[in-house]
């Protein structure tokens, strides 16, 4: 029996236009919508499940940032995870963030709560990094099931089935492991009336980079932002000759 | 449908009132952490499940049961009840909230839910015995099954002291007869709250409230009206010939039917406001997205001030209506007297949703009047708003009567 960490990211809502920052050094977040990453809704309902079916104990759901990200680890609580860890991170801190920070305070709780599991999703729809699990399995020296769209528990052993560019591969690795989550690996679940009013009496630890002892410093630092380019309107032909001739002349064949 | 712009921000209140003992009024502009969770997963909800299925259901006049078996295992079926019971144990405020975003998405499944919570459930909540509870409303907070409130009949509607359904005591039994009519529900559902007369001297003081299990020997249902919204609710007479009871059945004591059936309607008003308010706010949404995408004169329609009057009409309406629904609550979950503020809140939020019905369509022209658009659905659900559980004139004079009553020496 055991215990699962589960990371939530605070992101802008998948339904809001995107601005950049008049100064071009990055987008515009206040008062935008925000809501969980939904990669990361993917895998607190994996994670939920499990403890459903009983190969895992307890669900802690993770997230870095400043007092906002709390919203997001209530969202995860409601969603049936049982305690959380808000990682305080603001400011400066907060807006150079990245992949490397996070990989380095998931490990060291991974330690700390001697997790069986760090289930994640695959990658965050503001950055699309694609990075977090990945770092975080190597820090720990943990097997790493990416982009999974099937997991099953097999003893001490999880077998996990990846979405990737030739198909869908299977493989099995042992515990104590990383996962990341993609999209078709389940559908989340509503959090309920009820488990929003339980979510209110489960606890929220509250810890510092410094307590885990990691530092923050990036190694990546944002030089500029820009919209990408306006789309161009298409120019139609009248024949596959015609297509292949322009295709030519513009150098894309 | 592009959100971003209609998003409620809620900011510091500007709103200096104080109303005394109340939960104070900054929770009407920043809603508790709890409400706009809850509020946020009804609104996921009705986005992804009834609006994508809204324009079908409106069609085809389908009860949504297998949404309201989805909601009914959220909560949102039974918002009020104690978890004792089955229910989410929330308050009045989060009920609107929920009732409102359900709405927003389908307001015949908007419909169902405040149908169930206040004139099935709240009744029985209020006036039941434990074993009543038990029996009549745990059934009911799954989704699996939904209640119904059978008050008016074909000879009164907001004359609801001349009730002539009659009830009679024969040994051990109730003996129902007579007829109730414009039953929302009726088709789908599995019990009623039913009035009937017990004592016709008394005249409204002797009418009382009984539980009628569905079906049952003694009830049938009249044909289903065929409705100008609203139309995934079936809504149909309910036939009394000698339908037998167990006198176990009564609801609360003999005689107080009229009492009941006026404090649940009480209650009941900020549902209907709350489902007002959704279908007003669709109707802005649908407007608000029109303006920004459809062009005319070489420019968005939203350039123009005739449209932007509109949609500042619009948003006003909607948003003071929602303000005086959230007070109604707040003051029912206070156990203050909202009576006043529960009508004003369904007077403002229905006249809202014609208004907004009506002007959405205005702003969407040729194609608000056509069923790819929903304006269409929006501006025909609208409409009963402003007649069921009490009509707008009812409300005037429920508002009035309050009224003068502050100001008699």
């Amino acid at each position: 029996m055991s215990r699962v960490l589960v990371g939530v990211k605070r992101v802008i809502d998948y339904a809001v236009k995107i601005r950049v920052k008049p100064d071009h050094s990055g987008v515009v977040t206040d008062g935008v919508k925000h809501s969980m990453n939904p990669f990361c809704e993917i895998a607190v309902e994996e994670a939920v499940k499990l403890k459903e079916k009983k190969f895992i104990k307890e669900v802690v759901a993770v997230s870095c940032g400043p007092t906002q990200v709390t919203e997001t680890i209530r969202t995860a609580l409601a969603m049936g995870c049982d305690r959380g860890i808000h990682v305080e991170v603001s400011g400066k801190d907060y807006e150079a963030m990245g992949p490397l920070q996070i990989a380095k305070i998931f490990a060291a709780l991974a330690k700390k709560e001697e997790a069986s599991l760090v289930i994640l999703g695959k990658q965050a729809i503001d950055d699309d990094c694609n990075q977090t699990g990945q770092m975080t399995a190597a820090l720990l020296d943990w097997p790493q099931g990416t982009f999974a769209s099937e997991v099953t528990i097999d003893g001490e052993k999880v077998k996990v089935v990846r979405e990737i560019d030739g198909g869908l591969e299977t493989i099995k690795i042992s515990m104590p492991a990383v996962l990341t989550a993609d999209l078709r690996l389940n559908t989340p679940r509503y959090a309920t009336l009820p488990n929003i009013m339980k979510a209110k009496k489960k606890k929220i630890a509250n810890m510092k980079p410094a307590d885990l002892g990691v530092d923050m410093v990036s190694r990546v630092e944002v030089l500029r932002v820009d919209e990408p380019p306006t789309r161009l309107a298409g120019v139609k032909v009248e024949t596959v000759d015609d297509l292949v001739a322009k295709l030519k002349a513009n150098g894309t064949i | 449908l592009h959100r971003g712009i209609l998003e409620l921000r809620q900011g510091p209140s500007a709103l200096g009132l104080c109303v005394s003992g109340c939960r104070s009024l900054s929770s009407l502009a920043e809603l508790p952490e709890m409400h706009q969770m809850m509020r946020q997963t009804c609104r996921d909800y009705a986005d992804r499940e009834l609006g994508p299925i809204a324009g079908k259901l409106d069609k085809e006049h389908l009860f949504p049961a297998q949404q309201v078996r989805e909601l009914g295992a959220m909560g949102v079926m039974a918002v009020e009840v104690p978890e004792a019971l089955g229910g989410a144990g929330m308050d009045y405020l989060a009920y609107s909230l929920a009732v409102e975003e359900i709405s927003r998405g389908c307001g015949s499944t908007g419909c169902v839910v405040s149908v169930n919570n206040s004139l099935y459930i709240g009744p029985i909540l209020k006036f039941g015995t434990q074993k009543q509870k038990e029996q009549w409303i745990t059934p009911f907070t799954t989704g699996e099954k939904v209640g119904c409130f059978a008050l008016s009949e074909p000879g009164n509607g907001s004359d609801a002291g001349a009730a002539s359904t009659l009830a009679r005591q024969e040994g051990e039994e109730w003996v129902l007869n007579g007829t109730k009519a414009w039953i929302t529900n009726s088709w789908d559902a599995s019990a009623t709250v039913i009035f009937a007369t017990t004592d016709k001297s008394l005249k409204h003081k002797g009418i009382s409230a009984f539980l009628v299990p569905m079906p049952h020997p003694g009830l049938s249902l009249g044909k289903k009206e065929d409705k100008l919204g609203i139309r995934a609710t079936s809504t149909a007479n309910l036939i009394l010939e000698d339908c037998r009871i167990p006198l176990g059945n009564m609801l609360g004591s003999r005689g107080s039917g009229f009492k009941i059936a006026m404090q649940t309607l009480d209650s009941g008003r900020i549902g209907i406001a709350s489902q007002a308010l959704g279908i007003a706010q669709a109707a802005l949404d649908c407007a608000a997205d029109y303006a920004h995408k459809r062009t005319a004169f070489g420019a968005p329609i939203g350039k123009l001030q005739a449209v932007q009057f509109k949609l500042a009409d619009m948003a006003v309406a909607v948003e003071s209506a929602r303000l005086l629904t959230w007070k109604a609550a707040m003051l029912k979950d206070a156990k203050k007297p909202f009576t006043k503020e529960a009508a004003m809140a369904k007077l403002a939020a229905s006249e809202a949703a014609t208004f907004c019905g009506h002007q959405s369509i205005q702003v969407l022209g040729g194609m608000g009047y056509v069923t790819d658009m929903p304006a269409e659905r929006h501006y025909r659900d609208a409409r009963i708003t402003e007649i069921y559980e009490g009509t707008s004139e009812i409300q005037r004079l429920v508002i009035a009567g309050q009224l003068l009553k502050e100001y008699a020496s």
